[in-house]
């Protein structure tokens, strides 16, 4: 008995930490992948089809390019922050992923395995600070390159991020309110006693929390920090090789950390849809985290939709946007909410 | 905090200054303060190289020049050394030279609208814009087996006769185009985000446009129709009826509304010509060694990006003494400090996309 315990307290544990790592990079992989191949197919182009089945393997094949090449580090450059930046931003986005729950606790042999790393009561406000600490790495990025676009570019994530997170903050607290809990495991289950996703509940909360939450993630029509028909490639310019590939990565890996929240946050994290209508009961045959695979790849999807559909804000907008629209409504829909509470 | 102007190079290694251009840029934080657009990257010393060579020589070289409309430029070289010899052209080349020169406006403009797009952050339009492009391309492929510099133009006419299938593929591309550019439009027309970037941005005045002499789709965006095809008709676009699109805000999005309606405006030229194309010679002979009376000459054209120009002067050999060549790019660059001053930095990057500049045809 005591080996099966040594094998569950032992191996367990570190075969999460091992996953941990390794989900987000398969994530980003398919991301990579996906991303490229869909926007290939809205442009009425094929993308990359020849490494492995479709191209899967591209993204692969692409790291391993990028893996041998020179890693140049510019002579003015200050050499600690510049190569603390890529870590900093890689770290930040993975470390987040611990407090993500991917799907229910299953037993095996009496023994409870819980698919998340660390279930903290107030999981929502350290995923969110840690994907936040995100900035520096771009901040330094940017400052520690001593050049012009990586440092026009740095500000303006500063900028951006800051302003952006005030809504993300804003309207992740009225989930708060309904599940009366930061653990993100307790919403889940939240949303599971009430029968009803967060979402339909707080469709504005979801709305602005989305798209603040594509800001925060410097992506399209957001991607300011790095638009690169004016400042080639923003804050990661003069990064080549591995560096370069870190911010790459850290990137797409805070798409997927972002489109987790909003699963979670709102459309019930693992658990399958309808589970009030006794004709779809067939739907919970599948795992739960099928369920919340599914989800997030439909949020993933839409980035790339959006991306390949839209022009890119300008900066002076993009914050008119934030400042004028975002946070009042933000912080109407935290006023309502609130009120609703505690009226009802 | 007060932010301190720094000195910003845009180019020539840039991902969206058109070619080999480099701007010089003083940047309050975003806003732009001082602007100098620093060209001669691609300088090959065409009108030098052309005094060495015959009249006839010239011709493929310029296809260099604008390399997005070389039948353009083609045309405009052409048509100044056929005044100069007084040479008379029959009809039905005028009218293939017209079907020509419209089709390389469409393809020209719908480039343009890709990277200008591409610029603004819209890059599946580039795409679309770059494939409805194809169609255009494929037809001067199957004209006279170029695509990009097509030596389309002669002294004296047109190299080939339009035979039935360049025929049934330009009317293909009569009735595909509409659809294809009403689809890209519907992406950017109302999307408020375009909209954010390309309407009141980069706008000149009527008087200031006059001013530095900006022809072309950025002088109509301003108010101000003139069109040399209209007022000074050429090779026979005095027989067709069409209009001349004009815009009178002459910010970055009248600069595109203009383009647009050109395009149109081309599709209808091209059915005309196509429906009404007369009987004759495509060609006159000329002596293959051509001597040319002393005397000098200039023809401008509307090219795609303005008027276009080519100043040549004779001496009686077959070599030019002299050819001097007006780009529109050129001159149209020359505003790109006016129409940026105090807007934001990534403004000029759509301000500078919106003058439809090409560096082959400014550096010469």
């Amino acid at each position: 008995m005591t080996g099966l315990t040594l094998l569950f307290d032992v191996l367990i544990p570190g075969l999460k930490i091992a996953a941990v790592i390794l989900y987000p990079m398969t994530m980003v992989i398919v991301m990579i992948w996906m991303e490229r191949r869909v926007v290939a197919f809205i442009q009425g182009r094929l993308g990359p089809n020849r490494v492995g089945f479709q191209g899967i393997l591209q993204p692969v094949a692409d790291a391993m390019k990028l893996f041998f090449k020179e890693d140049i580090i510019p002579r003015q450059a200050d050499r600690f922050l510049f190569n603390l930046a890529p870590v900093l931003v890689m770290v930040s986005s993975l470390l987040a992923f611990c407090f993500i729950p991917l799907g229910e606790s299953f037993e095996i042999k009496g023994y409870a395995i819980e698919l998340w790393i660390a279930q903290s009561p107030v999981g929502l406000l350290l995923v969110l600070g840690l994907s936040s600490i995100g900035v520096f790495g771009i901040i330094f990025g940017g400052w520690a390159s001593n050049s012009k676009y990586p440092l026009m570019g740095a500000l303006r994530s500063v900028v951006q991020v800051l302003s952006y997170e005030i809504p993300l903050g804003m309207t992740a607290l009225t989930v708060v309110f309904f599940s009366r809990s930061m653990d993100l495991v307790a919403i889940v289950n939240n949303q599971k006693d009430a029968k009803v996703w967060f979402g339909f509940l707080l469709p504005a909360s979801f709305l602005v929390f989305w798209i603040s939450g594509i800001a925060e993630t410097n992506r399209a029509p957001f991607d300011l920090p790095e638009a690169e028909s004016e400042l080639v490639a923003g804050y990661h310019t003069e990064y080549s090789g591995m560096k370069f590939a870190f911010f790459y990565i850290a990137e797409y890996a805070h798409m997927v950390l972002v489109s987790s929240l909003v699963v979670i946050l709102f459309f019930g994290g693992w658990l399958p849809p309808f589970p009030n209508v006794k004709a779809l009961a067939f739907l919970h045959g599948l795992p739960g985290f099928a369920w919340y695979l599914i989800k997030i790849m439909f949020f993933l999807y839409l980035y790339i939709w959006i991306r390949g559909t839209l022009p890119r804000y300008r900066f002076d907008v993009l914050i008119k946007l934030v400042w004028k629209w975002l946070i009042p409504l933000a912080v109407l829909n935290f006023v309502i909410v609130a009120l609703a509470w505690y009226l009802l | 905090m007060a932010f301190q102007e720094i000195a910003l190079n845009m180019g020539p290694q840039h991902p969206s200054t058109h070619g080999v251009l480099r701007l010089k840029l003083n940047v309050d934080n975003e806003v732009v303060r001082a602007l100098e657009p620093v060209i001669g990257y691609l300088h090959r010393g065409m009108e030098k190289l052309w005094e060495s060579q015959t009249y006839v020589q010239i011709i493929p070289l310029t296809d260099r020049l604008d390399y997005l409309a070389a039948l353009s430029n083609n045309l405009a070289y052409v048509l100044a050394v056929e005044k100069l010899m007084g040479l008379e052209i029959p009809k039905r080349a005028q009218y293939i030279r017209v079907i020509l020169v419209e089709l390389q406006r469409l393809a020209s403009h719908l480039a343009w609208l890709g990277f200008m797009a591409n610029d603004v952050g819209a890059m599946s339009v580039l795409l679309y814009s770059f494939e409805d492009r194809e169609d255009i391309l494929d037809i001067f492929e199957a004209y006279v087996g170029a695509r990009l510099t097509v030596h389309g133009m002669r002294i004296g006419g047109v190299p080939f006769d339009l035979d039935d299938r360049v025929i049934g593929m330009i009317r293909g591309a009569l009735d595909g185009l509409p659809k294809k550019i009403a689809d890209i439009e519907k992406l950017l027309n109302d999307n408020r985000i375009w909209l954010h970037r390309t309407r009141g941005v980069g706008a000149i005045s009527r008087d200031d446009a006059l001013a530095f002499g900006l022809t072309g789709p950025t002088l109509r965006a301003t108010g101000v129709a003139w069109d040399i095809r209209r007022d000074i008709p050429y090779s026979s676009y005095e027989d067709f009826d069409f209009d001349v699109p004009v815009r009178h805000n002459g910010d970055v999005n009248d600069r595109y509304l203009v383009r647009m309606d050109e395009i149109r405006q081309s599709l209808r030229i091209v059915r005309q010509a196509l429906d009404r194309l007369p009987d004759g010679e495509h060609l006159v002979k000329v002596p293959r060694s051509l001597k040319i009376p002393p005397g000098e000459v200039f023809h401008t054209i509307e090219a795609p990006k303005g008027e276009l120009g080519f100043y040549i002067k004779s001496n009686g050999t077959d070599k030019p003494e002299r050819v001097k060549m007006k780009s529109p790019s050129f001159i149209n660059l020359q505003s790109l400090e006016r129409m940026s001053k105090g807007n934001l930095f990534s403004d000029v990057v759509g301000i500078l996309g919106s003058l439809d500049i090409v560096l082959g045809e400014i550096d010469k």
